[in-house]
């Protein structure tokens, strides 16, 4: 997994709540059995309209907007547990996604692809909208080792939660499985007290 | 102080915990669909690893496959892919595999616990939002990312952290017509869609008591659409008679010994609760959802709020709910006209559904203008369905019975609903495009669904 230490960057707005995983990467499209190429069809049915043609209304047609941050509406990344949606938006080329607050499963699938995401309160997100609506270039500055996120224009900073495991591994790019089979031994004591 | 059923299951999962960090937690049960799988199948072989304990993983294709010649290949050579990569999965890492016209093929949350794989005191993941639906049987079962699954073949276990608990009680009796669909539609428009996120939870009181072991698989099956991490139900004599005798239940000696320590999985009269809420079964009416996510559901009498009725940071994505519906801020929705209808899913495709669905059509006809597509939720109610012969019935009222298969739930197969056409779905998400790009859905139950595709319009069943 790739590591995580600082990011400053423009933002991407999506003032929506309640984006689901089913708009992130609809499910005609999660028949790959590769972990590639997601990002294409990130947002797919907002992105473009029936005849694929990109749509101009829809912010990442808009070349005003680019950045690896992503900033959504409450609630982002519910319903379907499909990881593919953290593949599409990390294949997209996020490394952050900025809510006030997230679904558990995308959160945890988030994470495990090296996208970090980041629980700011209700005001600090529309802050971020007003800034980014007023200038595209404002920029926001997330420091993982400090758990901050600074909006740049404002010059407003928040702390943000993260598992203190969680976070070690992003910033060392250590990812679950070594840690689990490490514990191989207290797994077969497990097993033995229990079956 | 007293523990809650989920503490009770959780704890005596635990292998071991992360300071300030998640749980490692053992898990009881895996089962695994083409769809979410692949990926993590492939994390094995590039880290050369096996499965730790491959006899407790159950693979099962049910997104993908067609509903109708299933005896043959299946058409679509990205599906046939994806259900083939799981197949052959399967051999290679040495899993039981229930395929394509296997007795007991099905949707994997139908066919868990209908053959007994599903226990009390389990812990049950699944790279699939609800695997929720086994809490109904008093286990702790969750939804899990492809990189977890990749965990739990590698190492039996995840990271996880602990959730919040709630407890959610219905109280009193529900009323004729209504049902455990319409219990749960009611209970996520009062929570929201995400009013439940970060919590585990335990639905109680006399009305949940009071359902069956299929109304209660539909209770806890709806638990993440108000974002609940899972939902569960404490075993009592009801599942205990429902699991007897499945084919992988535990029988003789074992299910004696079995049973006395399902009968201690209860939560504790002092157990403590992070969150409590309650309802009166008596307020819930036949359900239908109006807008774009399973919160935005209202009774079938009611009508959909005014603009100025909801919060003002939530007023673009409500508006743009409805333009996508077709439906305006403040109407009644009785007597709109609808395109589909189906039937089915992990949410409603039990024997009781189609029991609810037959008995409301019989002796009537389908209208004419309608497209129905009832799909069982697994070979054993199909055939159940024919033994019982509710085929028969089904057939002389126009409809037709379709092959099992998460189907048009989130249309992957072929059964997709066309772009700006209504289908009153008996599935459990109304999410733009869910059901097919373009497509429009209204939640509802079984009954809801039989009377739309009788009247080829939203009624209540109770008038009808």
């Amino acid at each position: 997994m790739e590591k995580f230490t600082t990011l400053t960057s423009t933002v991407v707005p999506l003032p929506i709540e309640n984006v689901d995983t089913d708009q992130i990467i609809p499910a005609r499209f999660l028949k790959a059995t590769s972990k590639e190429g997601f990002g294409d069809n990130l947002f797919r049915d907002w992105r473009y309209d029936n005849n694929n043609r990109p749509n101009q209304d829809f912010v990442l047609n808009n070349p005003l907007y680019s950045g690896s941050i992503l900033v959504a509406g409450k609630n982002f990344g519910s319903g379907s547990s499909r990881e593919h949606a953290a593949w599409a938006v990390a294949g997209y080329g996020f490394r952050v996604v900025v809510s006030s607050f997230f679904a558990d499963i995308f959160k945890n699938n988030a994470l495990n692809n090296g996208v970090l995401p980041v629980v700011v309160s209700e005001s600090f997100l529309q802050e971020i909208f007003e800034a980014v609506e007023a200038d595209a270039q404002s920029t926001l500055t997330v420091d993982l080792e400090k758990q901050t996120i600074r909006n740049n224009v404002s010059g407003r900073e928040e702390s943000f939660s993260i598992n203190a495991y969680k976070r070690n591994c992003l910033l060392q790019g250590y990812d679950d499985i070594d840690f689990l089979l490490s514990n191989k031994e207290k797994i077969q004591a497990w097993e033995n007290e229990n079956n | 102080m007293g523990k809650t059923l989920f503490d009770k299951i959780w704890d005596r999962h635990v292998i071991t915990t992360v300071p300030d960090g998640p749980t490692q937690l053992y898990i009881d049960r895996h089962y695994c669909h083409e769809v979410t799988s692949p990926q993590a199948f492939q994390g094995l072989r590039n880290r050369k690893l096996r499965f730790l304990r491959p006899e407790k993983t159950y693979a099962i294709p049910d997104h993908n496959i067609p509903t109708v010649d299933q005896d043959k290949a299946i058409q679509d050579p990205v599906s046939r892919k994806q259900v083939d990569t799981l197949q052959e999965n399967a051999r290679e890492f040495g899993i039981s595999y229930f395929g394509l016209g296997h007795p007991k093929n099905g949707v994997i949350h139908v066919v868990g616990p209908e053959t007994g794989l599903t226990l009390p005191g389990m812990t049950i993941v699944c790279g699939d939002s609800h695997t929720s639906t086994h809490g109904a049987l008093g286990a702790v079962a969750f939804g899990i990312g492809t990189s977890e699954v990749e965990m739990v073949m590698a190492a039996q276990s995840i990271l996880q952290a602990k959730p919040k608990t709630m407890c959610i009680k219905v109280e009193g009796k529900l009323r004729p017509g209504v049902g455990a669909k319409d219990m749960a539609l009611y209970i996520i428009a009062q929570m929201t869609t995400g009013g439940a996120t970060g919590y585990f939870v335990e639905y109680a009181g006399e009305a949940v008591r009071a359902l069956s072991m299929e109304g209660r698989l539909t209770l806890c099956n709806l638990s993440i659409e108000m974002g609940a991490r899972g939902g569960m139900i404490a075993p009592d004599q009801t599942t205990f008679d429902y699991i007897k005798g499945r084919e992988f239940a535990p029988a003789g000696a074992a299910w004696e010994q079995a049973l006395e320590e399902w009968k201690m999985l209860y939560s504790d009269e002092d157990a403590v609760f992070d969150k409590e809420v309650q309802f009166k079964a008596e307020d819930i009416e036949p359900m239908i959802t109006y807008g774009t996510n399973p919160g935005m559901g209202m009774g079938i009498t009611e009508s959909i709020p005014p603009l100025e009725s909801i919060d003002p940071a939530g007023r673009i994505s409500f508006g743009k709910a409805l333009d996508y519906m077709g439906f305006k801020a403040g109407e009644s929705l009785q007597g709109k006209k609808i395109d589909y209808v189906f039937l089915g899913s992990c949410t409603n495709g039990r024997i009781e559904d189609f029991r609810a669905f037959t008995q409301f059509v019989h002796g009537r006809q389908k209208a004419p203008e309608v497209v129905a597509w009832l799909v069982p939720g697994s070979k054993a109610v199909e055939q159940q369905c024919r033994e019982e012969g509710l085929t028969e019935i089904l057939e002389q009222a126009g409809f037709v019975l379709r092959q099992p298969g998460c189907s048009a739930c989130l249309a992957m197969n072929d059964d997709k609903i066309p772009a700006g056409k209504y289908a009153v779905s008996t599935s459990n998400r109304n999410f733009e495009g869910r059901q097919g790009p373009g497509a429009r859905t209204i939640l509802a139950g079984p009954l809801v669904a039989a009377a739309a595709a009788i009247t080829g319009r939203i009624t209540d069943p109770r008038t009808c």
